[in-house]
């Protein structure tokens, strides 16, 4: 006879070829979280310095040297137009300022003043036909330009969006995937057999580890690639708070599933948990902009403190040792959600 | 050791109750099954037959009273039960996604010892659809698989809980072929059923269950027998006619008992040659139409009406 299977990696295996023949769950915990990072570092890409329009009003000789002088800074688009369609231009937006020479040493410039790029347009504008008429600098300059990765709102929202797989992928995979099997009374028909209930529940954390790997790999790489996301504080670290978080929330989604009969029943309990953390923990803007008040309850989160944790370790460099407020907040919640899940787990 | 009163004992049942809040589900009941012997709980559903399997597997924990499988007791013995049972609930979804051979390959990692995967597959003739997903199969096929994976463990005891309702009767013949052939290998099974054909003809001995008791217990032929007549007449009357009283019809030779049933009438006799020519001639001197006339022998239906009052399925 054939050696016997070992029933934890039956059990393991068995999640996983459900999992993978389950194409929508394939997409939402893969394609989307990409294509979110794409989408949104589209949307907010580092662009080059952007080309200010200006209008020079033609007719006169002066308007040709202006236009000239103008034409020479490549940070300037300069067109040359009657009054009437520099004006209507102006309005619309189209340039931030309209040049009128008027008079062989006068110039009239025509902007919004509340406008800051209008205002700068202006000392542009300005300078450029100072210095074409003669001016000369009295000191000498050098310039720096300084485009960091890590500042951006890319490098904010990928953490954000991993923290955010990560309690996804725990709550609904354990959650709905335990119900699932109860409400068909397959958890039931296991625990009739000598299956030992700590496997099962290991085979539903261990599938969830390897799948995060995968995840994880497949986001930090994405947004490596695309966008240069940094890892400041190294692989190894941010993969340690990955598998803490895993577990946590791994916890979190076995506790929503200790009791619930039906698919609805743990939908609901699913978005209760998910939906205030989505909102406060900071995946896609700072949970620093709510009130001082609730701040204290917004950091004992668990995505709080995945997100915190991850965006210090990956954008700044900051130490796990030095991350033990958020670390700490983890392994509570871990190790409290266990405790009750496994007291209160319906079995039959 | 066992205070068993049978030492042969597989199953041993002693003043059972569970209640529901005000619902008395089992209460006080009774089993005592020998090994090798395929034991039926027939009865109505809502009769307490899935709650005194469930209990006896170790499922459900009953409020009082004493269980004991091969000798062994749920509440010490646990491990060593699982190892040795087989079960088959009343209804379960396997895993939708999963292939024959991955479903019996999962249940046989559990055990210790047991039957290969391909064996049992073969067993219960599913070989065609090893490598198919089971959210494909018929509901016959997937009542086979459940029976797989309920022997793959090559258990003591297999308990089956109505292993054929809402199959079809080709699929549910199928079906009993396959649980004849595990008895034949000398195994004890416990099956619940609410069909008198399945119990008939599957069961060693049958305790007809009804609120949570055993109304009566023994083989199906000692049963028919203990109504004290092989046969039962069943007969309408046409037109407005005065209902016929039970004494009345109870003097008709032959007829060991009579009931009114809608539309009807019901008669256990013994045999059909000498009562029916006495029943026409008794409706003929009260000038009373025969609207229709049927007879069959007498089943463990008929039994449980004799018992009850009541039918054991209402359709």
């Amino acid at each position: 006879m054939a050696e016997r299977d070992r029933p934890l990696v039956q059990l393991i295996t068995v999640r996983f070829k459900e999992y993978t023949r389950e194409p929508e769950a394939l997409f939402w915990s893969f394609g989307f979280p990409i294509l979110l990072a794409i989408g949104l570092g589209i949307a907010f890409r580092a662009k080059p310095p952007e080309v200010v329009h200006v209008a020079v009003v033609n007719g006169s000789a002066q308007a040709t040297t202006v236009t000239a002088s103008l034409r020479r800074d490549s940070a300037l688009a300069v067109e040359a137009m009657p009054l009437d369609s520099a004006r209507l231009a102006l309005r619309s937006g189209r340039v931030a300022v309209v040049v009128e020479p008027s008079g062989d040493h006068t110039i009239a410039y025509e902007y919004d003043d509340t406008r800051p790029d209008a205002r700068t347009a202006r000392l542009m504008v300005d300078d450029d036909i100072q210095r074409g008429a003669g001016r000369t600098d009295l000191l000498s300059s050098s310039e720096r330009h300084v485009r960091e990765a890590g500042s951006r709102y890319i490098d904010f929202v990928v953490p954000g969006l991993l923290g955010m797989t990560i309690m996804g992928g725990g709550i609904w995979g354990l959650g709905f995937s335990i119900v699932d099997q109860r409400r068909r009374n397959l958890l039931k028909r296991l625990v009739a057999t000598p299956m030992s209930r700590a496997e099962y529940l290991a085979s539903y954390l261990a599938s969830r580890l390897v799948l995060l790997a995968i995840e994880g790999i497949v986001l930090l790489g994405a947004s490596l690639a695309l966008f240069g996301v940094p890892l400041r504080g190294g692989p190894w670290s941010v993969a340690a708070i990955m598998i803490l978080a895993a577990l946590a929330f791994g916890g979190l989604g076995l506790l929503i599933a200790a009791r619930p009969t039906t698919i609805e029943g743990v939908s609901g309990l699913m978005n209760l948990t998910m939906l205030p953390m989505w909102v406060l923990s900071g995946v896609f803007f700072s949970s620093e902009n709510f009130p001082r008040v609730v701040q204290p309850f917004i950091k004992i989160l668990p995505l709080t403190a995945t997100n915190d944790a991850l965006r210090a370790n990956m954008l700044r460099g900051v130490p796990l040792l030095s991350l033990w407020p958020q670390l700490l907040v983890l392994v509570a919640w871990m190790i409290v959600c266990f405790a009750i899940a496994l007291r209160i787990f319906r079995w039959r | 050791m066992s205070a068993s009163a049978n030492p042969s004992s597989a199953l041993l049942v002693q003043d059972l109750r569970k209640y529901y809040g005000d619902v008395r589900a089992v209460d006080g009941l009774d089993l005592d099954v020998s090994a090798g012997e395929c034991f039926g709980l027939l009865g109505p559903n809502g009769a307490g037959k899935t709650t005194t399997i469930e209990i006896c597997e170790g499922l459900t924990s009953p409020d009082s009273g004493r269980v004991e499988i091969l000798g062994l007791r749920w509440d010490q013995q646990e491990k060593q039960l699982r190892q040795r049972l087989g079960i088959q609930l009343q209804e379960t979804q396997l895993a939708d996604k999963l292939t024959v051979a991955e479903v019996v390959r999962l249940f046989r990692s559990f055990y210790e010892r047991g039957r290969t995967v391909d064996d049992v597959i073969g067993l219960v003739q599913l070989e065609e659809k090893r490598d198919g997903r089971v959210g494909k199969l018929s509901g016959g096929q997937k009542q086979r698989l459940a029976l797989a994976c309920a022997i793959v463990g090559d258990p003591d005891l297999l308990f089956l809980d109505e292993p054929t309702t809402g199959l079809d009767p080709q699929s549910r013949r199928q079906l009993w072929g396959l649980i004849t052939d595990f008895k034949a290998h000398g195994r004890t099974i416990l099956l619940t059923t609410h069909y008198m054909d399945e119990a008939e003809i599957l069961c060693d001995r049958v305790a007809i269950v009804d609120h949570g008791k055993v109304i009566a217990l023994g083989t199906p032929r000692e049963l028919i027998r203990s109504l004290g007549a092989e046969h039962v007449v069943d007969f309408a009357l046409g037109g407005d006619s005065e209902p016929l009283g039970e004494d009345a019809l109870r003097s008709i030779a032959g007829v060991r008992a009579a009931r009114m049933r809608a539309g009807g009438y019901e008669l256990n006799v013994g045999e059909l040659h000498r009562t029916v020519p006495a029943l026409l001639g008794f409706l003929a001197e009260r000038r009373l139409e025969l609207a229709q006339l049927t007879t069959h022998s007498a089943t463990l239906e008929d039994v449980f009406v004799s018992l009850t009052g009541r039918q054991l399925r209402e359709d």
